[in-house]
């Protein structure tokens, strides 16, 4: 609802203005002591709050395997189509083959990605987070795309309990499984 | 060994410039770290010389204040590229940046920045062009300086540069009168009957011996200083620059060497104003009310002589100061404001000034 504010008459001093600009010198000489507020940035970096919505990355279990699965769902929930992957098999010498799958490609152009996070709710392995690194920056196109290696140099590794591949294999080696 | 009096006049002539420019390119700096301090940020304090910067303790403390930041403020306008736009009248839009700056340049020779009693006794100002008639000879050609302005704003066939030069034109001429009628109660009192007539800055500053003409006329200081902002186009009044509503102004157009020269002359402007207000009403270069270097015994030779530049400077930089304080303090007037201020207020103002005025000098002149 809309409402007035009543403003209050200007009593004599703040008619003859010049009281009023001494007051205003006052409070910016004031101010000029104070001490900065400003992060010299470089050097001093602002700390990160919890939750933060930083460049995504791919991570890998405390064993060092991918978490990924190449399930695509956050390929297709990602608003700017900023992810690419195609999706590929394990190689069969690994020790972790016909598992499950995992992507051979994953490309997120940083270009695109507008930081909403949606591939991270998304996640069903929760593989790919959005961490704190917040500045980027390349001489070209190609540099913003961030592949497959870099998003797991950037990941690191997830300290989860889950071990699911490895319940899955043992399933697996017991008859069950898929 | 003889100087040619005519080569010595050069010479001054391009150190006085010199100091002007350096005096300039430091305002730029200090309106930098001065608008950082008063909003809470650090300001430049990055840009080092490779051997200066070097030196522990000073070297660091001197690249935090941003001492060698003019220098690559500078040569920022010499290396970016120079816009020429195909619209623009190509020969007024090249000459508007130069008489812009021209006239605050040209006023410099009449501004003493101090004085030197020679062995014989005599006090010799320290200026340039030591013309009777000074006064009347800064403001004309200070407000010349106007037409940069204005040229600036046609020439360059568009809207915004257009308006901002019109703007400073309609500034220009209601401000002028207010500033004309509150310096004359100095005049009178200085011109008293009996005395040889002058519009002397050197002799204006030397009647301020006593009393500063700021205390005893402190509407007239009031009522110049205003229009002073006015003039120079310093905020509260950069109609003509406006970047809220006109973009950048008269100089829209403008980019690199061009766009610098305005710059250089918006500040040489404020130098000169600076100058002439402390000349004025600040008492020149007494240190003190009723206290003259003479009194405290410092005023002969060389080191009075450098004893005045050194306080006229030092109140000039104090007026500098002042300058860009209100500048980050109040915030731009609307231009119909501009002009009910100039021609309702001051202008009206500054006629009861000088009516009183005349009455007060009157009747101290012929002792009731
Ligand atoms: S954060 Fe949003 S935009 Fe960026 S990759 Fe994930 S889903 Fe796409
Ligand atoms: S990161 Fe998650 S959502 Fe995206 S493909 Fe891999 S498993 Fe699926």
């Amino acid at each position: 609802m809309p409402f007035v504010i009543k403003r209050k008459p200007l009593n004599l001093m703040e008619k003859l203005y010049l009281p009023e600009i001494a007051r205003g010198l006052s409070t910016t000489f004031k101010k000029i002591w104070e001490k900065p507020v400003t992060l010299e940035y470089p050097e001093q970096r602002p700390t990160i709050p919890e939750g933060y919505r930083g460049v995504p990355t791919l991570v890998r279990d405390p064993e060092g395997r991918e978490k990924c699965v190449s399930c695509q769902l956050c390929e297709f929930v990602c608003p700017p189509k900023a992810i690419r992957i195609v999706p590929g098999e394990i190689p069969e010498d690994s020790e972790y083959a016909h598992v499950e799958k995992g992507p051979k490609e994953f490309d997120i152009d940083m270009l695109r990605c507008i930081y909403c996070g949606m591939c991270e709710e998304v996640c069903p392995e929760e593989a790919i987070w959005l961490q704190n690194q917040f500045s980027m920056s390349g001489y070209s196109r190609e540099e913003m795309v961030n592949n497959k290696d870099k998003l797991y140099e950037l990941g690191g590794t997830l300290p989860d309990e889950h071990f699911k591949w490895n319940k899955k294999k043992d399933a697996a080696a017991k008859g069950g499984g898929h | 060994m003889e100087i040619n009096p005519i080569v010595l006049k050069f010479v001054y002539a391009a150190v006085v410039v010199s100091v002007i420019m350096g005096l300039c390119s430091y305002a730029v700096l200090a309106e930098r770290k001065i608008s950082s301090w008063i909003q809470g940020r650090v300001g430049p304090n990055r840009t080092a010389l490779p051997l200066v910067g070097g030196i522990p303790i000073l070297g660091p403390f001197l690249t935090r204040l941003g001492i060698f930041q003019p220098i690559p403020d500078g040569l920022k306008f010499l290396f970016k590229e120079d816009v020429l736009p195909g619209h623009v009248n190509k020969f007024y839009f090249m000459m508007a940046p130069v008489i812009s700056l021209v006239p605050a340049l040209t006023t410099v020779v009449v501004v003493p920045f101090g004085r030197f009693v020679n062995e014989a006794g005599d006090v010799v100002p320290l200026v340039l062009a030591n013309v009777n008639v000074g006064l009347l000879f800064l403001f004309a050609i200070s407000s010349l300086g106007v037409y940069g302005v204005v040229l600036a704003g046609w020439s360059s066939n568009s809207k915004y540069p257009f308006l901002g030069g019109i703007r400073a034109s309609a500034q220009m001429i209601s401000y002028e009168l207010a500033m004309g009628v509150s310096v004359l109660p100095i005049l009178m009192w200085v011109n008293a009957p009996g005395k040889e007539g002058t519009m002397n800055l050197f002799d204006i500053a030397v009647a301020q011996n006593g009393f500063w003409f700021a205390m005893w006329m402190p509407l007239s200081a009031i009522i110049f200083l205003v229009c002073l902002f006015a003039e120079t186009n310093r905020l509260p009044f950069d109609m003509a620059e406006s970047e809220t509503e006109l973009v950048s102004g008269f100089h829209t157009e403008y980019s690199s060497f061009k766009f610098g020269l305005f710059f250089v002359g918006e500040y040489a402007h404020m130098v000169i104003g600076s100058c002439v207000f402390t000349l004025l009403f600040l008492g020149g270069w007494n240190p003190l009310p009723f206290v003259t270097l003479e009194s405290l015994g410092m005023g002969q030779g060389i080191l009075g002589a450098v004893l005045s530049v050194g306080i006229f400077l030092g109140k000039m930089c104090a007026m500098m100061f002042f300058f860009m304080w209100i500048r980050w303090t109040l915030p731009r007037f609307r231009y119909d404001q501009v002009m009910k201020l100039g021609w309702t207020i001051l202008l009206p103002l500054s006629i009861a000034n000088l009516i009183l005025y005349i009455f007060i000098i009157y009747y101290l002149d012929t002792g009731l």
